[in-house]
């Protein structure tokens, strides 16, 4: 697939986002939609390609009102829309279809609609280690790091600091929901849920949705809002099992999924103005910077610590405060990518000044998946 | 640490040699002939090559703590704090379990000390290989 030659010409969030007990999952989907509709200056009618996690496809056509001739119902977690781009890019560029609607919509919070089975006990997850007592990804997701701190030297205090950068980004970003600056010795002091991750190191759990509008770079320019352009994209998966993930110290999909983006875009890290890494949990930001290549292995903890993803710094990371402190519905990495289409079209609340490359960096269950999204504010 | 809610897993025909090594106080991996390579979660082929000729033999049970955090919530089943650890066997694989007979404190669970299995019996069917320190009398 040719650099560019999908733009995304409509973005947007639910209207409000944190604590919506008047919304069921799907219609958090579809307030999305049809914000991101409205942004583009389109009806259902005009999309005939849906791709969505969380929900079927077929969920979310019928209740939107669209008649699709494309759907992709990929699902593997919270990195699921960075596939959908993909996917979508893909599709539109092969012309299956013209106009993709991709959707996410989750009551995490409020708890309002959710259809998400819990595993079978006979499946290998539920054999092998459900049965010693992990609740839920900040008692697994958490499970590899004290050995890349071994491994590394990372410290508790740059682990901590992780969550401080990003409260300073979020303090810049009024839909944030935590905006107040903490320290190092906030974050070691908060609730302890599972050493050693505390409180201020895991997500927030909030209610939201968001959904974006793709179609071909020749048409882009047809619609009301400044495209922005795919470069490149890439995707993988590893295991549903964390401990089975062959390397605690670094994610394979990650290896995958951000070098195959990388070499679409025919980009090199320093053409990235601007990076989004998903960040359930602390040490997310950690491993992707180094599985993708900004900074060698073991380094990426001290490169946060010393501010250089922070404001001002010269490789700003997680703008919108991230899942730590904007907003985390579950599946952030819609949020994430909202942030870079933000950034490209120059519209981000803390907006960094020039930047014409982002790359958005998801994962997916805990190490399971993985997907990038290189976007540009010109087609390449 | 009560037993009583724990989530039980539920044997398929793939994993029932685990299961009924467990009950008989063997941890029971997988290898495959050709490569020589022993694998884990169970399944009646080798995850490196695809071959169908693999065996099961009886692990040594030596293994070492590779991470783990401590839970500090509570969860049916559990008395918090209690570690969620991932032990390393010696034979290669890695698995998911508790460590036990040890405090779950940072300072107690050093990474790489030396473990062996403890079989726990939740019912008829199902025993769990859980891990303690090693006390030099096993192999
Ligand atoms: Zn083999």
């Amino acid at each position: 697939m040719k650099p560019g030659a999908v733009a995304i010409v409509g973005a947007a969030e639910t209207t409000r986002l944190g604590h919506i007990p008047d919304m069921s999952q799907i219609q958090l989907h579809a307030d999305a939609a049809l914000n991101a509709m409205q942004d583009a200056g389109l009806t259902p009618a005009d999309i005939d390609g849906v791709a969505v996690a969380g929900e079927t496809p077929i969920a979310i056509a019928h209740y939107l009102g669209i008649t699709p001739r494309w759907v992709d119902g990929t699902a593997v977690g919270g990195c699921s829309f960075m596939l959908h781009v993909r996917h979508a890019a893909a599709a539109i560029s092969a012309g299956l279809c013209r106009t993709v609607l991709i959707t996410h919509g989750e009551s995490g919070r409020s708890r309002i609609g959710l259809n998400r089975p819990p595993p079978s006990p006979a499946s290998l997850v539920g054999q092998f280690e459900l049965p010693f007592g992990p609740m839920g990804p900040p008692s697994m997701f958490t499970i590899p790091v004290l050995r890349y701190m071994k491994t590394h030297g990372l410290t508790h205090e740059q682990l901590a600091m992780v969550a401080v950068v990003q409260r300073q980004w979020a303090g810049r970003n009024p839909r944030a929901m935590f905006r107040d600056p903490i320290t190092v010795s906030d974050v070691l002091d908060s609730t302890m849920i599972a050493y050693p991750f505390r409180l201020l190191q895991c997500c927030l759990v909030t209610d939201g949705g968001g959904a974006l509008i793709l179609t071909a770079a020749e048409r882009a320019r047809d619609f009301p809002q400044r495209p922005v352009y795919v470069l490149g994209t890439g995707e993988s998966v590893e295991t549903p099992m964390i401990s089975q993930m062959e390397d605690f110290t670094s994610s394979r999909a990650f290896r995958v999924a951000g070098p195959t983006a990388f070499a679409a875009a025919g980009i090199t890290h320093k053409d990235v103005d601007h990076l989004m890494i998903y960040d359930a949990f602390a040490h997310l930001p950690i491993y992707g910077l180094e599985d993708l290549g900004f900074v060698g292995r073991g380094e990426a903890g001290a490169f946060i610590a010393a501010g250089h993803t922070a404001p001002g710094g010269r490789l700003p990371m997680n703008t919108n405060g991230g899942g730590l402190s904007y907003t985390h519905t579950g599946m952030y990495g819609m949020f994430a990518l909202q942030e870079s289409v933000r950034q490209m079209r120059g519209t981000a609340p803390a907006q960094v000044e020039g930047a014409n490359i982002s790359v958005c960096h998801g994962v997916g269950g805990m190490f399971a998946a993985s997907g990038t999204i290189i976007m540009g504010r010109e087609p390449g | 640490m009560s037993d009583a809610k724990r989530p039980r897993p539920l044997p398929t025909p793939e994993t029932q040699h685990f299961w009924e090594g467990t009950r008989a106080g063997e941890l029971r991996l997988q290898r495959c002939r050709p490569c020589a390579r022993a694998y884990f979660p169970p399944r009646p082929f080798c995850p490196h090559c695809g071959g169908r000729e693999v065996e099961v033999f009886v692990a040594s049970g030596q293994a070492r703590l590779y991470s783990y955090v401590i839970h500090h919530r509570a969860v049916p089943g559990f008395t918090p704090p209690y570690a969620i650890a991932v032990v390393e066997l010696a034979e290669g694989p890695r698995m998911m379990s508790n460590i036990v007979d040890c405090p779950q404190t940072p300072e107690a669970l050093v990474l790489d000390m030396q473990l062996e299995p403890v079989f726990e019996r939740m019912d008829d069917e199902i025993t769990l290989a859980l891990f303690r320190p090693a006390r030099g009398d096993t192999p």
